[in-house]
């Protein structure tokens, strides 16, 4: 068990590392803006004082590095900066009392809702897809198996949004089965929430599944040929049970790590989804704040994109250490 | 919930209908060790599979319109669906007749290994590389071309509004989508192909730099392309456009489009062209080639290079796909290619509101799924073509 926490605590230690070399690769990106923020935001025709004052108001007239501390610092608190439209508003109005919504606060409805999104559609890919695997496995070669490979190889190619069209066509305009804009706001019930959110991730799902189902039946494949599988199909056991019992455990640690690697998949999958469906999650938002380049918005987006996507890889990581027997214990 | 009852009572039945069927073959057949040994899931799904075949069949042959002269629009979506994978499926198996036809014998043994999937992709490769070198000879008019009349409905019908000029219409400033479809091959898959060699000549150069050299620079290099695959590619592209959008506008950010993602994407190429090169930098031959003291540039291209095709032809077949459908991506999200160039991700984006009137106007409904289709056929078609590829050269067999 020794060992294993070890490596565990390495891992952990080199996430950190990653998280926050990226956070100074994102801090970088954006301060190889032209100019700087003021200028960005009161255009050319500023005038010296103008830029003054927001620079100051900003804390631009500092240099970088303690600039990225500040971020950094602020980051880990919780407290992301405040948006440049909502600083410009209210210099413009020139009524600033204050009271600004701050990026954390924009941020964080959003983000709720988003994992209310990649939540559901793990929920309905992750059983659908290790079962398809495991029937797939099991029928190899047979027509079923064919049919799967192909339509799986076909979701799996199509951008998201042709996925996403195709699906509002079907359910959402020719059978209105379900709503084709998902308009959450605070205190719907979670049935209703359920529903709005139920087509998209449908889309995610199935832009998902496909990379999960393929891995799921390659591994127990791959396993299938090994002289303890033989055993157990010449002793008589069920072919099914052959592999649910003999081939899937040993074959987990692959599957864990590729549900895993999907999972992060749908952070990005995500922002294509939401502004088709104009869900209010966190992708939106980045897409928004993009076009009009709200600076603070988009590296406080990024950084916790980028957060989710090195956690979940350094979950499958963990978990595909975990489930190895030869590690968990060792001679 | 009555639509939940009914499937339920229909698999029930399915069931049903399974066991007493499967019990019949027994008996007929006389226990023919097909059926005898035949698992009860395995006659369920051709039950339910031969189910699902004749609701299709009737479904397909339901009428048009209704009584009323109502326009049935699901059944003109299935139809049109099933009948495009037909026409493809013959297509792919005439040009595979062909192929085994003509041509030299090499050729011709590929084509009789070759399965349908794998000719079906090679069919719509050939045809889009056509369409996108020809746009200007094949296009009626121009992509840039406005003409007076916006928002021309499709069809072609004058009495429903439409005009045999436009067969697919003009969209909403009056450019003729049929043209803007085709000039679409030329912009979004050029593009994705420039983005896609540039992205491999940086990071096929700098890995097999890295397997030759190794040291410090390999180290460099490698944990530099950690880093950066750390970040998500699609949200790291678009922070990175954001940055460059204060610099450049129009046609410049297309280009700056094009060298982030091909930046961003040849880290993975890099990775690859290092462990690949990292197998072959130990072989004999690499050491001969040393000790004769060939320079650093005669190593990579004359001697790793050539060994490391195969491999690298095949990722390229992926990143293409993968980089392909990024640029569609950011196309979709307005910050891909820029107007005026006609692009299928913008065309999507901008015509998707037409869905919403399918019930009524399947035509007009189809158009951005056109477009939609135009990029998921291209990356389906080379998915199918490299996963023969690899099933070839793996020699993968269960």
């Amino acid at each position: 068990m020794n060992s294993v926490l070890k490596i565990i605590l390495q891992r952990l230690a080199l996430g950190l590392l990653t998280l926050f070399i990226v956070s100074i690769v994102i801090f970088t990106a954006v301060n190889m803006l032209p100019g700087d923020f003021a200028q960005a935001i009161l255009g050319q025709s500023a005038t010296p004082e103008a830029v003054e004052a927001i620079r100051k108001d900003l804390g631009l007239d500092k240099g970088p590095v303690t600039r990225y501390f500040e971020w950094l610092g602020g980051a880990l608190r919780g407290d992301l900066g405040n948006s440049f439209a909502q600083a410009n508003f209210a210099s413009f109005v020139g009524d600033d009392s204050g009271v600004r919504t701050s990026v954390a606060q924009q941020i964080a409805p959003r983000f709720a809702n988003t994992m209310f999104l990649a939540g559901v559609t793990a929920a309905i890919a992750v059983p659908f897809a290790v079962t398809l695997g495991i029937l797939a496995a099991l029928y190899r070669n047979s027509v079923f198996d064919r049919v799967a490979n192909i339509s799986t190889l076909t979701s799996i190619s199509s951008p998201e949004f042709f996925m996403a069209y195709v699906l509002i066509l079907f359910l959402a305009v020719l059978n209105p089965i379900l709503p084709s804009l998902s308009n959450i706001y605070d205190g719907m019930s979670f049935g209703e929430r359920l529903e709005k959110t139920l087509l998209p991730a449908l889309t995610l799902t199935l832009v998902v599944t496909a990379h999960m189902m393929r891995m799921t039946r390659a591994a127990i494949i791959n396993l299938l040929a090994s002289p303890y599988i033989e055993m157990a199909r010449l002793k008589g056991i069920k072919p099914m049970r052959v592999i649910v019992r003999h081939a899937l455990p040993n074959a987990l640690a692959p599957i864990i790590n590729v549900i895993a690697l999907n999972l992060a998949y749908l952070i990005t999958g995500v922002v294509v989804v939401e502004v088709v469906f104009v869900y209010p999650g966190i992708g939106q938002l980045f897409v928004d704040s993009v076009k009009i380049r709200d600076i603070p918005v988009v590296q406080a987006c990024c950084l916790i994109f980028a957060a989710a996507y090195i956690l979940l890889n350094l979950l499958a990581d963990i978990l595909s250490i975990l489930s190895n027997p030869r590690l968990r214990h060792p001679k | 919930m009555s639509g939940l009852a009914t499937i339920v009572v229909a698999l029930v039945a399915i069931g049903i209908v399974a066991w007493v069927g499967r019990f019949a073959m027994q008996k007929i057949s006389g226990n023919a060790p097909k059926f005898r040994d035949m698992p009860f899931a395995v006659a369920f799904g051709y039950v339910l599979a031969a189910v699902l075949v004749a609701l299709g069949v009737w479904y397909f042959f339901q009428p048009k319109a209704n009584e009323q002269g109502i326009q049935n629009a699901g059944v003109i979506f299935f139809r049109w669906a099933v009948q495009g994978v037909l026409i493809g499926m013959v297509a792919a198996w005439i040009f595979r007749f062909l192929g085994r036809m003509v041509g030299t014998s090499g050729s011709r043994k590929l084509f009789r290994q070759m399965p349908l999937t794998a000719s079906f992709g090679i069919l719509v490769i050939v045809v889009y590389a056509v369409l996108a070198i020809f746009a200007g000879l094949i296009a009626p008019h121009g992509q840039e071309t406005v003409f007076a009349q916006a928002n021309v409905v499709p069809g072609g019908n004058p009495a429903l509004g439409g005009n045999p000029d436009f067969p697919l219409g003009t969209d909403q400033i009056g450019r003729d989508i049929l043209s803007r479809l085709i000039y679409g091959a030329q912009n979004t898959v050029g593009i994705a192909f420039a983005t896609t060699l540039i992205a491999f000549f940086i990071g096929g150069t700098l890995g097999f730099l890295a397997a030759t050299l190794q040291g410090w620079l390999d180290q460099v290099l490698s944990r530099a392309v950690d880093v950066l695959m750390a970040i998500p590619s699609l949200i790291f592209s678009l922070l990175l456009i954001t940055v460059a959008s204060a610099w450049v506008s129009g046609f410049g950010l297309t280009i700056a489009m094009v060298l982030i993602i091909a930046v961003i994407d040849s880290t993975r190429v890099f990775r690859l062209a290092r462990a690949v090169g990292m197998n072959i930098v130990v072989m004999d031959y690499i050491e001969a080639a040393k000790l004769r003291g060939e320079g650093l540039g005669y190593l990579i291209f004359k001697e790793i290079l050539p060994n490391a095709t195969a491999p690298l032809l095949a990722e390229f077949g992926l990143r293409f796909c993968f980089v392909f459908l990024t640029i569609s991506a950011l196309s979709f999200l307005g910050v891909g290619i820029q107007p005026p160039l006609a692009d299928w991700g913008t065309m999507v984006r901008d015509l998707s509101a037409f869905i919403n009137y399918a019930s009524f106007a399947p035509l007009a409904a189809s158009v951005p799924l056109l477009a939609a289709g135009a990029i998921a056929l291209l990356t389906v078609a080379v998915n199918f073509v490299v996963d023969w590829m690899l099933y070839r050269s793996s020699g993968l067999k269960e």
